[in-house]
């Protein structure tokens, strides 16, 4: 009896309480940067597919739905050939993210993906790629990696030391 | 055996053996790097670092190195104590100083030891915030990938590619933390061992570089136990698939053949399965000549409309799996099958399998014939015919080092020590042979002999043997030398297509036998199933001497020939093979790649390759293996021995159109003669299954699994079911303690390199716990193999000469050849002369000669050797442009004036920028 009172007494009260519903679509809910939603493929600072074809996404999908290809550019760079993301299968776990040691693949706060064909939901390359750095703006891997790239010479890598001639007697 | 203790745990442990090797047979996790199972211990990285204490009472102890302490009775070690896992833990800081940040741009990354070992060890975080050093790459070839950044100088690759593997140009230069692994100057590594340095480097300085071109992660490759069709040797192979590409070949442990190496045909010459030659669609020929692509039912019903019930023959081939010539001999009958060697290799074949069934000799793995003290080499130049046997041999002269160490009480391991201590002495090994060949720098003599003079050494050696002293003093001091011996080897084979030279071999090791040896013999054939198809044709009924050329003659009577996976310009002469095109008889081939061969038949029917279908192979051992599909075949293609079953199946052939499975195949190929009887015991049937489940050919951390066909269609396939062999086309499964012969892929928790094969061998070095995969089929009656002497000398006139093969890794093998990175390595067809010849002909590396054979001429690029008999001249054996060109004839050589420099070939190199 007296739980039953109470329950009333909690249901009454919230009668004049803020409303945490919004009206959507017509409204938008605050949705946080970190908001784990649709995931995009980012670029460096300097314009560049961030993406390096680690492979290290796949590998931590929970449910095995990113699938891609090495490639090489002229100058010896990875980047991946194809990049796939079968988002009917995925989870927005965030784990890829987590896993890239690149910054490359983000989640972000768009949730809005529903398909009437399941086939729409598997994004390529193109579909994922977006012309800028998502949340990390400065991160450039190939700076700080010791792979001599066009821009970037042997021992030009953030806290490089010049390349060493192994010929020479000095020591 | 001594009792050692580590953490207090009383271990048994076998005497002459090191801590590493104890702790590792332990099924401890000791890391190591420098240390290598073949290799032995140089205490060179510091990594492998445990505790030893004087007693019991003990308690500070020592830090020793465990790959350089031998166990002795009651000694006491710790893995666990503090001091020795920090010490381990400061020594891959310390390795980590220079690291490069390249992990996710590693083609190691994934399968590094080093990756491994820090995991181990607990290093994390990076304190010093010093400079790193750099180095500079350099381009070393097509095959391998060069980023000198990662090095953590283990010396495992110098000693590897010099001490083990004979190279001369990869070393060690500089000294301090400017140590640097590289050749004196870019430029192609000239071993043909040198795909090894990707397995033998435990981080990613060396890396596959046609692998990189395509790259997965070990992760997401998918492997089945395999066999190298690149020769007769058999190594194991477990190629690695992804996106229906074979990505690339490692090497699968097998105690008695290729241990922890193969040779870089066998490692980089399958990209042929990728290539845009390959057939993907069965094709009848039109009447303009052209083919027009039919489904695969068609094609069947074509097929047997020409064949059934009527006069048909059909040609095997060396390099298909006995079960498919089996299939195609059974189809036909044995009086219509012709093996499909060339007629000089059938006679040979023929012998060479005599020889096996009778000899006193054993015919010796390559762990056997390592350890012959005294070698013979009649007429092979093994590194180029049966290169992972020279390999082996490199090791064998090493006996001599032992020895000595032995009576120093030095242990084997000690390698650093064991080098030193004997310098250049080496157990001898004698090379006769026309022309250098690659072992050369090993030799304790080289003689230089025409073909028949070879064979007239071999009949000397062995009738000095027998007491007799010969004239010629150094017949009698090789005969000395290998009845001196304990285990003498006689090597020898068909790559000079010279019976006499193998009869001769032969002949010395049935007379060491006699005179009280246990004597080995091995006789190296051509091709990966050449002594299979010999063995499967031996029976006594069919007609020995059918031959291509013959059936070619009599192709008019015939209604139909059936050509399995061969190539026939490759074994006669072209008039005579036109022959049987030009004749009325329906010709229905099937084959890998476009040839000649097909495009010359009324049908072609396209086969799976090696990685696509499972068959049987015999090597020069006698060794009969299974080669196991890797993934699926696309399109339409269907291994041969398939293909055959369903002509079978039309033709209502009764026998055979019951069988269903690949097992009952190979049920009825060994009921069919009592030589093949082993065949059963090659490999577990399909239906066996390890603790219940199937073998994964998929690792457990395959990806991607629900996204790799979404592109196509999102709604996933089910996995291919696999019905034909305890393998799955799936990461489901379990992939431990299973039959040798059944290892898709070495892994095991925290070791995620190759390096995690000591978790499946039995011991460190040992066989696998699952035994050693292959069966022997060829038991000697050891009655005595007595072959007649053939021998004569040819009567040449001036200005002629005798051709003699000259066999290479890259470029003799008719399908690697197929593959960008071989064909750039093999260069152009050439003729090899010796230098005085040169001189007097006017010519220096790279001119060009007119070789004139009969009426053919041919114009070839000059090749200068250092060695070279009276009489000879070598030519590129197994090119295309030189196929007409045979072993043993006689030719005249005129400088070509009008010879074109050619420009260099760029097939499959990346040099410049990008291979930095
Ligand atoms: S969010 Fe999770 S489920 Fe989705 S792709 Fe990334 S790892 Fe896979
Ligand atoms: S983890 Fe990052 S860099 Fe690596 S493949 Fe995935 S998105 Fe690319
Ligand atoms: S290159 Fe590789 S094998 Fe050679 S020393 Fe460096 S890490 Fe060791
Ligand atoms: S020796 Fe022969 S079997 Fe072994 S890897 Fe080389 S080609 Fe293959
Ligand atoms: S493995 Fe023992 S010191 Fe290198």
């Amino acid at each position: 009896m007296l739980s039953e009172l109470r329950t009333i007494w909690e249901v009454l009260k919230h009668t004049f309480t803020k409303a945490e519903t919004v009206q959507y679509p017509e409204e938008m809910p605050y949705l946080s940067p970190r908001y784990r939603g649709r995931i995009v493929l980012t670029r460096d600072p300097d314009g560049e597919e961030r993406c390096v074809a680690c492979n290290l996404c796949a590998a931590v999908c929970p449910v095995d739905c990113i699938a891609l290809q090495k490639d090489t550019r002229e100058d010896g760079t990875w980047y991946p050939e194809f990049f796939r993301i079968n988002f009917s299968r995925c989870i927005m776990c965030g784990m890829c993210e987590e896993a890239c040691p690149t910054y490359a693949i983000q989640l972000t706060p768009d949730f809005e993906m529903c398909e009437y064909d399941r086939q729409n939901m598997v994004y390529e390359k193109e579909n994922l790629l977006i012309n800028g750095v998502g949340k990390y703006p400065d991160y450039n891997f190939y700076r700080v990696s010791g792979m001599q790239t066009a821009t970037k010479d042997k021992g030009q890598a953030k806290n490089e030391a010049a390349p060493i001639d192994p010929k020479s007697l000095l020591p | 055996m001594p009792t050692i203790y580590i953490d207090d745990q009383a271990l048994e442990v076998a005497q002459g053996e090191n801590i590493l090797e104890a702790c590792l047979n332990a099924g401890m996790d000791l890391p190591y790097f420098c240390w290598h199972p073949a290799m032995g211990s140089i205490g060179s990285c510091r990594q492998c670092a445990l505790v030893q204490y004087q007693n019991e009472e003990d308690t500070k102890g020592r830090i020793v190195m465990g790959c350089m302490t031998p166990v002795t009775e009651g000694a006491r070690f710790s893995l666990s104590a503090d001091n020795a896992g920090e010490f381990r833990e400061a020594v891959v800081e310390s390795l980590m100083l220079n690291h490069p940040h390249d992990c996710p741009v590693c083609g190691e990354g994934g399968e590094c030891h080093l990756q491994d070992m820090t995991v181990m060890v607990g290093h994390r975080d990076r304190r010093y915030t010093g400079k790193k050093n750099t180095h500079r790459n350099q381009y070393l070839g097509p095959l391998i990938h060069h980023e000198m950044n990662r090095c953590i100088t283990c010396y495992r690759c110098e000693r590897y590619y010099r001490d083990y593997a004979g190279g001369k140009d990869l070393a060690a230069q500089a000294s301090h933390d400017h140590v640097y692994f590289g050749r004196h100057e870019e430029g192609v590594l000239q071993s043909e061992f040198s795909g090894n340095l990707v397995e033998v480097c435990p981080t990613g300085v060396f890396t596959d570089k046609p692998f990189l071109k395509h790259y997965s992660r070990k992760w997401d490759l998918q492997s089945a136990p395999s066999i190298c069709s690149g020769c007769a040797v058999g190594c194991n192979i477990a190629p690695g698939e992804r996106y229906g590409r074979l990505k690339r070949v490692h090497n699968r442990y097998n105690h008695e053949v290729n241990g922890y190496f193969l040779c870089d045909r066998g490692r980089f010459g399958s990209g042929y399965i990728n290539s845009d030659a390959r057939l993907d669609y069965a094709g009848i020929k039109k009447p303009d000549g052209s083919f027009m692509a039919v489904h695969q039912q068609q094609a069947i019903d074509t097929a047997v409309g020409w064949i059934k019930n009527k006069k048909v023959a059909g040609i095997g081939s060396p390099r298909a799996s006995l079960e498919a010539n089996y299939l195609l001999r059974e189809l036909v009958g044995a009086a219509n099958f012709v093996p499909g060697f060339s007629d000089r290799e059938a006679a040979i074949l023929s012998t060479i399998v005599r020889t096996l069934k009778t000899t006193t000799a054993a015919n010796p793995s390559i762990k056997q014939m390592e350890a012959a003290d005294a070698i013979l080499i009649l007429g092979e130049d093994v590194t180029n015919t049966a290169p992972r046997v020279a390999l082996g041999l490199r090791q064998s002269v090493r006996n001599k080092a032992f020895e000595l160490a032995a009576q120093m009480g030095l242990p084997q391991w000690q390698d650093a020590a064991v080098r030193n201590l004997a310098q250049d002495q080496r157990s001898p090994m004698i090379i006769v042979s026309a022309m250098d060949t690659r072992l050369d720098d090993v030799a304790s003599q080289c003689i230089s002999l025409p073909a028949d003079d070879i064979a007239a050494f071999g009949y000397g050696v062995a009738k000095a043997l027998s007491g007799e002293k010969m004239d010629d003093e150094a017949v009698n001091q090789v005969a000395d030398i290998l009845f001196a011996a304990n285990s003498p080897l006689v090597i020898s084979g068909t790559s000079m297509l010279h019976e006499g030279i193998i009869n001769s071999a032969v002949a010395v090791a049935e007379q060491l036998h006699t005179s009280g040896k246990s004597s080995m013999l091995s006789l190296c054939v051509a091709e990966s199933n050449s002594l299979g198809l010999a063995l499967l044709v031996d029976d006594g009924q069919s007609d020995r001497a059918a031959s291509i050329p013959k059936l070619a003659k009599r192709a008019s009577k015939l209604d139909a020939v059936i050509i399995l996976e061969n190539t026939l310009e490759r074994r006669g002469a072209s008039g005579e093979i036109q022959q049987l095109f030009d004749a009325d008889s329906k010709v229905i081939s099937m084959d890998i790649l476009e040839n000649t061969t097909l495009g010359n038949s009324d049908l072609v029917l396209p086969a799976a390759s090696y990685a696509e279908s499972q068959g049987t192979l015999v090597s020069s051992e006698g060794r009969a293996q299974r080669y196991f599909p890797v993934y699926q075949p696309s399109a339409e293609r269907l291994p041969s021995w398939q293909w055959l079953l369903k002509l079978a199946a039309g033709c209502e052939c009764s026998e055979l159109a019951e069988l269903e499975y690949f097992d009952q195949v190979v049920a009825a190929c060994a009921n069919s003669q009592p030589a093949l009887a082993q065949l059963v015991d090659v490999a577990p049937l399909r239906d066996y299954r390890n603790q219940g489940l199937k073998i994964p050919r998929q690792t457990h951390r395959y990806s991607g699994r629900t996204a790799m066909n979404a592109g196509v269609s999102v709604h996933e396939p089910q996995q291919p079911k696999d019905t034909q062999s305890p393998l799955a086309f799936s990461m489901e499964g379990l992939n431990r303690d299973e039959p040798a012969s059944l290892i898709p892929y070495v892994w095991s928790p925290g070791w995620n390199s190759n390096q995690s094969l000591q978790k499946f061998q039995a011991e460190v070095d040992g066989p696998l716990k699952g035994g050693t995969s292959g069966a022997h089929l060829i038991s000697s009656d050891g009655l005595g193999a007595v072959q007649p002497q053939v021998s004569v000398t040819a009567n040449l006139k001036p200005h002629q000469w005798h051709l003699v093969p000259v066999h290479r890794v890259h470029g003799s093998d008719e399908m690697s050849i197929n593959t960008d990175e071989v064909a750039e390595l093999a260069g152009r067809p050439f003729i090899a002369i010796g230098e005085k010849l040169a001189e007097k002909l006017g010519v220096v590396e790279g001119d060009g000669l007119l070789v004139t054979q009969h009426k053919a001429e041919f114009s070839l690029e000059v090749k200068i050797l250092s060695r070279v008999a009276k009489n000879c001249v070598g030519f590129s054996a197994g090119y295309s442009e030189t196929l007409e060109l045979q072993p043993g004839d006689l030719v005249t050589l005129v400088k070509d004036e009008s010879w074109v420099y050619p420009t260099p070939t760029m097939i499959a190199t990346d040099r410049g920028a990008a291979h930095v």
